[in-house]
C-alpha cells in the first residue's frame, strides 16, 4: 500500500487501531470464532438466552424520581401507562448519603434530584397501586443500599408479595461510588461487608432479587475507556464475589443474581464489541476462575443505557438523535434492560414530554425497526467479530494489570483509579475543546450566536421539602419508640459483632426507623469514608497501549 | 486582591453532590495554568469551605456544583466568607448552573460564573486577569 493512498490512522477510545476494511484473515488473526458459540450456550458471546428479544424484548426502565413519594408515584404511573415495563428509582441526595430530610446537611437538597425517603412509609406511598409481580423495580441506591433493600422487601412483604418470587434490582455497587458518583458513607472495608451482607441475605430470603448491579457506567462517566469500564466492573464484581465466597456461600447460590449496568455512548461498533466481548469474558471468569457450574452464574445480565457522558448541553435536540443511536447500540448488544438519558437531562430533571420521547425511541426499535426479531444480528461481521476478540484481549490485559498492582480494592482505596480516570477525562475535555475529538454542535456545526431552544425546567418546590420534614416529625411521634430503640440497638450490636446486618436492618425499617437513624448507628461503629485526593497521574501516561 | 507570585486556589464540591468529574478536570487545568490548587473533595459544608480557604490562604475560592443546590448553598456561604475576612478574595463557581440563576450568583458575590460548556482556559484566564 503506498503512503499517499493509506487511510488516515484511526484509534477507538479503547486505544485499538481501526482498519478501513476487515476480512476473514483479520478475524482469524484475532482468534477466529473460538469464543462465539450459540446464543444461550457457553460462552454466551452472542447472548445469554437462545431466543433473546424474540421471546421477550428488553425491559424499558427510565430513571425517575423527584420531590416526595407521592410526586414520584404519579410519574411512575404515567410511565407505566405509556408502556414502560420496569421502574428505575432516583433518590434525592440526602437519602443516597444516609441522611434524614431534617438533617442540617440536607438543607436545600430534599427531593431535588430524586425522591426523598426517610422511612418505610415513603416506600409504601411510592409503590402504591403498582403490581410488583408485573413491574420490576430497580433502586438506584448505593451508600444506603442495605437500608433501602430492606425497605423494599418489607414493603413488598407487607403488601402480600412472596419474597421467594419477588424480582427487582438494587444498584448497591459501592466500589464504583468511590471512583465516581460519590454517594459513599462508610470506609471501604465495612462498605464491602455490607454489599456481602445484602447478597448473602437475598440469596436465602429473596432468591430472585438482584441485590447488586455492578456499574461500569459511572466509571466510564468519570473518564474510563470502554474496555476499562468493563474490565474494572469485572474486577469489582469479583471483589464482591470473593467477599461472599469467603463466608462459605457456594458461587452458584448467588452469582446468578449478580447484574451489571454499562454505558452506551461513543462509537457504535466499539460499544457492541464491548458487550459481546464482555459476555464471553465474564462467562469464562465465572466458569474457570470461580468454578461456577450453573449457566445462570455465568450470564452477563445487564442494563445498558444512559449515555449521559455523550449528551451535550449545546443543541439539546441532537440528544434525541444520539439517544436513538445509543438505544440501537443497546439493542444490537443484547441488553436485558435499557434506559436512556433524556434530551433535556443536561439541564434538568426530565419532563414527562422528554421521558416519553425516550420511551418511544426504545419502543420504535422493537415495533418498527426489527431489533427484536433476530438474535445478535451483527454476529459474523468480520469487523465486529475481530473487534470483539481484540476488545476481550484488551479487557483481559487490564484485569491482569489491575490484579498485578494489588487488586481493585487496593487501587480504589488509594485513589489510583480515581486519579487515572480524571487524567483521562481531562485529556478528553482538552480534545473536545481543541476539536481533536469531534462533538457535533459543540466543536462542529455550530454557528455563533445561535439561540438555544428553551428547555422546560423542572421546578424545585421548597414547600415539598418542608412537608417531607413535617411528615417525618409526625412519624417520629406516632411510631412505637421502644420497638425503634430495640431495633437500632440491634443494628449497632450486629455492626460490632460482624453478624450479617440485614436481619437487624429489616427489623429496624419495619419499626419505621429512618434512613438517617440506621445510618448513624452504623457510622458510630464503622466511621466515615475519607476520600483520597490525588492528581499524580498525568494524561501523558495514559495514552492507551 | 492581587496575587504576588503563585495563585492559590481552593476548589470545593459543595453540599451532597457527587459529580466530581468536572471539578477534577478544572483542578488539572488550573494546575497546568501554574496555580497552586487545593481540592477539598466531596460533601463540603459552608463552614468547611471557609476553613479550607483560610488554611490555604486562598486567593480564589472556587465551587463546582452539578446537582442544583448552588443558590441555597451560596446564600449560606456568603456571610461566612465575609465574617472570615474573605470578602476580598475572588469567588467563582462552575457547573450545571441554569442561565436564570447567573445574576443571583453574581449578586451573592461570585464574580466568575462558568456554566457547563465553558472553556477550561477561559476559567484560568479569568482568574489571571483578576489577580495579576
Amino acid at each position: 500500500m503506498s503512503g499517499s493512498s493509506a487511510p488516515r490512522p484511526v484509534r477507538n477510545e479503547s486505544g485499538l487501531g481501526i482498519q478501513a476494511l476487515y476480512t476473514a484473515d483479520d478475524l482469524e488473526a484475532s482468534g477466529g470464532l473460538a469464543m462465539l458459540g450459540r446464543p444461550g450456550e457457553y460462552p454466551f458471546t452472542r447472548g445469554i438466552h437462545p431466543l433473546m428479544y424474540r421471546r421477550q424484548p428488553f425491559t424499558m426502565r427510565q430513571y425517575t424520581g423527584f420531590g416526595n413519594a407521592a410526586d414520584t408515584n404519579a410519574r411512575f404511573k404515567f410511565l407505566i401507562a405509556n408502556g414502560q415495563t420496569g421502574l428505575n428509582v432516583a433518590f434525592d441526595l440526602p437519602t443516597q448519603c444516609g441522611l434524614d430530610s431534617d438533617d442540617p446537611q440536607a438543607e436545600g437538597e430534599v427531593g431535588r434530584v430524586g425522591m426523598a425517603v426517610d422511612s418505610l412509609r415513603d416506600f409504601e406511598t411510592a409503590f402504591d397501586g403498582i403490581d410488583l409481580d408485573r413491574i420490576t423495580v430497580s433502586l438506584t441506591i448505593n451508600g444506603a443500599a442495605a437500608i433501602l433493600i430492606a425497605m423494599y422487601l418489607a414493603m413488598a412483604k407487607k403488601r402480600g408479595f412472596d419474597l421467594k418470587k419477588l424480582r427487582g434490582t438494587a444498584q448497591n455497587d459501592i466500589l464504583k461510588e468511590f471512583i465516581g458518583r460519590g454517594t459513599w458513607v462508610y470506609p471501604v472495608g465495612p462498605s464491602i461487608r455490607l454489599v456481602g451482607d445484602t447478597i448473602e441475605y437475598c440469596a436465602e430470603h429473596a432468591p430472585k432479587y438482584s441485590p447488586v448491579s455492578v456499574c461500569g457506567y459511572h466509571i466510564r462517566e468519570s473518564g474510563a475507556t470502554p474496555t476499562q469500564e468493563m474490565a474494572w466492573a469485572f474486577c469489582i464484581a469479583r471483589a464482591y464475589a470473593d467477599e461472599v465466597i469467603r463466608r462459605g456461600v457456594p458461587v452458584d447460590e448467588f452469582a446468578g443474581r449478580l447484574s451489571y449496568n454499562f454505558n452506551i455512548f461513543g462509537n457504535l461498533f466499539e460499544q457492541v464489541a464491548k458487550f459481546r466481548a464482555g459476555r464471553g469474558l465474564w462467562a469464562r471468569i465465572m466458569k474457570e476462575e470461580y468454578g461456577a457450574s450453573q449457566p445462570g452464574s455465568m450470564w452477563l445480565r445487564m442494563i445498558a443505557g444512559g449515555g449521559g457522558g455523550g449528551l451535550t448541553l449545546e443543541q439539546p435536540e441532537n440528544n434525541i438523535v444520539r439517544g436513538a443511536y445509543y438505544a440501537l447500540i443497546a439493542a444490537l448488544s443484547g441488553a436485558q434492560t435499557m434506559a436512556l438519558c433524556c434530551y433535556d437531562e443536561a439541564y434538568t430533571i426530565p419532563s414527562e414530554y422528554a421521558q416519553r420521547i425516550s420511551l418511544r425511541t426504545m419502543q420504535l426499535l422493537v415495533e418498527e425497526m426489527g431489533l427484536a426479531e433476530t438474535v445478535d444480528p451483527l454476529g459474523g461481521s468480520f469487523y465486529v467479530e475481530t473487534l470483539t476478540n481484540r476488545m476481550r484481549t484488551e479487557m483481559e490485559r487490564i484485569i491482569a494489570e489491575t490484579d498485578a498492582a494489588g487488586g481493585i480494592v487496593k487501587l480504589v482505596s488509594e485513589g489510583v483509579i480515581q486519579s487515572r480516570v480524571s487524567a483521562q477525562a481531562y485529556r478528553m475535555q482538552r480534545a473536545i475543546e481543541s476539536g481533536a475529538f469531534p462533538k457535533v454542535g459543540v466543536n462542529r456545526y455550530r454557528s455563533d450566536g445561535e439561540e438555544a431552544r428553551p428547555v422546560e425546567m423542572h421546578p424545585y418546590k421548597p414547600e415539598d421539602a418542608r412537608a417531607q420534614v413535617a411528615s417525618l416529625e409526625r412519624l417520629r411521634a406516632q411510631r412505637d419508640g421502644a420497638a425503634v430503640a430495640h431495633a437500632l440497638a440491634r443494628v449497632e450490636a450486629d455492626a460490632r459483632s460482624g453478624a450479617n446486618l440485614m436481619p437487624a436492618i429489616v427489623e429496624a425499617v419495619e419499626a419505621y426507623a429512618t434512613v438517617g437513624e440506621i445510618t448513624q448507628r452504623m457510622v458510630g461503629v464503622f466511621g466515615r469514608y475519607r476520600e483520597p485526593v490525588r492528581f499524580d497521574h498525568r494524561s501523558e501516561e495514559e495514552v492507551a497501549a | 486582591m492581587k496575587a504576588n507570585g503563585c495563585i492559590r486556589v481552593v476548589l470545593a464540591k459543595p453540599g451532597l453532590d457527587g459529580h466530581d468529574q468536572g471539578a477534577k478536570v478544572v483542578v488539572r487545568a488550573m494546575m497546568d495554568a501554574g496555580f497552586d490548587v487545593r481540592y477539598t473533595g466531596l460533601r463540603q459544608t459552608p463552614e468547611q469551605v471557609v476553613a479550607a480557604a483560610l488554611a490555604h490562604d486562598a486567593h480564589v475560592i472556587a465551587l463546582s456544583s452539578m446537582a442544583g443546590s448552588h443558590l441555597p448553598f451560596c446564600t449560606r456561604l456568603k456571610p461566612l466568607l465575609e465574617q472570615a475576612g474573605l470578602a476580598d478574595r475572588l469567588w467563582i463557581i462552575g457547573g450545571n448552573l441554569p442561565a436564570h440563576d447567573h445574576a443571583g450568583l453574581r449578586a451573592l458575590g461570585f464574580a466568575g460564573v462558568f456554566p457547563t460548556g465553558s472553556k477550561l482556559d477561559a476559567i484560568s484566564d479569568f482568574v489571571k486577569e483578576k489577580l495579576q
